[in-house]
């Protein structure tokens, strides 16, 4: 999948076109569907991911390789990074209020929402499971956030759509949302052994 | 509410994909196949069962304020038994899960049933909570792999053994097992689930 000695160009692309977050591995379904209604709020989502993403792997990277792995704490991984991950949220959620209010007005109400957002834990893991170094792992975490982003923009763009077309009754709702999904992932499967990926 | 009700609120009712629409990440990423499905459901129904046991056990001196970390720790120590136990005795299953064993821990139905249910009952009740909603969760799961499995490959698999095989003759449609598949296949099992609740009233 992604390993280190891949040019960074072409970890970009693997992780926002061919792996997409959301479409093709299906992380960060809940926010996905929840949040998708208005394109702005999509957006407004968007960046706040990338912003939480970059800040939480990079903690994660450096929680793991100079305090679990020297001291051999592996099996503690799964609690300490959910933990880092949930205080660094509040942490960065109490800054934004107060020295970046305009930021906070922005993106401040979807900060909350992130920590159960299950792409950003898994991305820390994933890293790990990688074997990235510091620099690819930023990279690569980054390129995550902006396939999801991408992916939550381009299907509030369809749902403002889907909203005032005629749909059979049953399938209102979940069900039509479910189906528009799988269009686009096939619209993705599209990219798949790009540049021989 | 009785202890039946408790029980097979989780099954159709309140299904925590089909209805409630959460844990959606799982339940389409694993459900290639029954096999891999059931084993995702197993999982997730342990630690659910054991989670919300010990935290309708600790409810009564947990303070208000950090009970959500208080849940979390909890919940990540059972996925972390999950997570060493599958290691050891399904390394294949183990393999084709990946990622998602140790994302149980965020499986917004864990939390969620922790925080609505186990949070303000007994222990008997949470048991027979965790136990409905887990099979309501590896039921859907389940049945989803199934049906994914059956068009896209031709057969179903459940516990390492073939159920059922179509044969050479069988043309399958590869898109069911590869990712649009599974969005497709969920979105009428909603469909269906709804349908069949506003038969029965």
């Amino acid at each position: 999948m992604i390993s280190n000695d891949m040019a960074w160009y072409m970890i970009i692309v693997s992780a926002v076109l061919i792996n997409n977050i959301v479409l093709i591995r299906f992380l960060a379904l809940c926010s996905f569907f929840g949040v998708s209604n208005k394109l702005e709020t999509s957006i407004g989502m968007g960046m706040a991911v990338i912003f939480v993403m970059a800040i939480a792997s990079s903690a994660s990277w450096i929680l793991w390789t100079y305090l679990l792995l020297p001291f051999k704490l592996e099996f503690l991984r799964t609690a300490a990074f959910i933990l880092v991950i949930a205080a660094l949220v509040q942490l960065i959620e109490m800054y934004l209020r107060k020295a970046m209010p305009a930021l906070y007005q922005a993106m401040g109400i979807y900060l909350p929402l992130i920590t159960t957002n299950c792409a950003v834990l898994a991305v820390a893991i994933l890293i790990i499971d990688y074997n990235l170094g510091f620099l690819n792992s930023l990279i690569y975490t980054i390129a995550v956030a902006v396939g999801y982003t991408l992916a939550i923009i381009l299907f509030a763009g369809i749902r403002e759509r889907i909203n005032i077309a005629p749909i059979p009754e049953f399938l209102k709702g979940y069900p039509i949302i479910f189906i528009t999904a799988s269009l686009m992932s096939m619209a993705f499967l599209g990219f798949s052994h790009l540049f021989g990926l | 509410m009785n202890k039946w009700n408790v029980f097979v609120n989780g099954i159709m009712k309140e299904n925590p994909v089909l209805v409630l629409v959460i844990g959606l990440c799982p339940a389409l990423a694993v459900s290639g196949s029954a096999n891999d499905a059931f084993g995702m459901g197993i999982a997730a129904t342990f630690v659910l069962i054991a989670s919300n046991i010990l935290i309708s056990a600790v409810r009564k001196f947990t303070p208000d304020q950090i009970r959500i970390p208080i849940f979390i720790v909890i919940i990540s120590t059972f996925v972390t038994i999950v997570d060493y136990t599958m290691h050891a005795a399904d390394p294949v299953l183990y393999a084709n899960l990946g990622v998602f064993v140790p994302l149980i821990v965020v499986n917004c139905i864990i939390l969620g049933r922790a925080e609505a249910f186990a949070y303000r009952n007994d222990v008997l009740s949470s048991i027979l909570d965790g136990i409905g909603m887990g099979i309501g969760f590896t039921l859907t799961l389940t049945v989803l792999g199934a049906v994914r499995e059956i068009i896209g490959n031709g057969t179903i698999t459940l516990l390492n053994y073939e159920l059922l095989n179509l044969g050479e003759g069988f043309k399958p449609a590869l898109m069911f097992i590869m990712p649009p598949g599974a969005f497709l296949v969920l979105g009428f099992l909603i469909a269906l689930n709804r349908l069949l609740i506003k038969r029965k009233g």
